[in-house]
């Protein structure tokens, strides 16, 4: 119970932008799952998380709260730190590198192989599966 | 052609005008089944004598009226008894992914984050090393997304 007082201006604001929303403690530490309506409400719970516990180092926290509405053909930009961002043959990194998509660029998404993994496909016609974590939705 | 074919001829045709002036409930169990289960899966229909008892478990009291709206309208369901009960919530429980899991995913996660090494222990990240804080955000984003019990971060530092 203690957590979820400590976290409650994060669970509150999740209750509040996350429809479905998970909230769990269990062993010590607080589960917060669910699909967030945009990049923006998950962005606005990492800062919340991150004003309480700064800098994510006290571990009772496990957040994991994607977007929902990226859906297969929507517009995704590539988020990566600065580098190209490699367009892979299968879902892992051990699968031979196919293509490239640079920095910013607005690519599709194709489907949803898992969490992680996901095909797209970049308006030069290459495609390839690319990990989702630098993939953002446009809005 | 004898009078008693002929006989058996007309009876034949009397009892496939009887039966599709009253439809059988065989007929009607078939035709509830096909509209609840398109409206309500999860729901079976029993039908006697025109009457529908239908049985099952849904999420909510809308899929319980919309499945009995479906068995009503139904051509030759003269009554529905509607034996249908509503799911609870089920407790939510957390799930914890697999070491395994938890490794494949994080060998995908690191490559990008040079300094650091994560480690996986019964559920359980370990990250160890040296990160900017912005980085290590990302990080602790794309490890969280992979389920695990806790992330550890004790032996990390972060510039």
């Amino acid at each position: 119970m203690a957590l979820q007082e400590k976290y409650q201006e994060l669970i509150t604001a999740a209750e509040t932008g996350v429809p479905g929303l998970q909230v769990n403690e269990q062993g010590g530490v607080l589960y917060i799952k669910g699909q967030a309506p945009s990049g923006a409400v998950k962005d606005r719970l990492w800062d919340i998380y991150g004003k309480i516990d700064p800098n994510y180092l006290a571990g009772d926290v496990v957040m994991d709260v994607d977007v929902a509405n990226i859906g297969a053909g929507s517009k995704v930009k590539v988020t990566t730190e600065s580098s190209n961002l490699n367009l892979r043959k299968g879902p892992g990194t051990d699968q031979p590198v196919v293509g490239k998509a640079a920095h910013g660029e607005i690519i599709t998404l194709i489907s949803k192989t898992n969490d992680q993994w996901w095909l797209v496909r970049t308006d030069a016609g290459e495609e390839g599966y690319s990990y989702a974590q630098y993939l953002s939705p446009l809005s | 052609m004898s009078i008693k074919k002929i006989f058996g001829s007309i009876a034949v045709v009397f009892t496939l005008f009887v039966v599709s002036c009253q439809p059988k409930d065989s007929d009607i169990n078939k035709n509830v089944t096909e509209n609840i289960q398109s409206a309500t899966p999860g729901v079976n229909a029993d039908v006697k004598d025109g009457v529908a008892t239908l049985n099952g478990q849904v999420k909510d009291e809308a899929s319980r009226r919309a499945a009995e709206d479906a068995a009503k309208k139904t051509k030759g369901v003269k009554s529905v008894v509607n034996n249908i009960t509503i799911e609870l919530p089920a407790a939510p429980t957390v799930t914890i992914s697999v070491d395994e899991a938890l490794q494949q995913g994080v060998t995908d996660v690191i490559k990008d984050f040079p300094g650091v090494t994560v480690t996986v222990n019964e559920g359980e990240f370990i990250v160890n090393g040296e990160l900017a804080a912005e980085k290590w955000k990302r990080l602790k984003m794309a490890l969280d997304g992979l389920n695990p019990k806790k992330v550890n971060t004790v032996s990390l530092k972060i510039k």
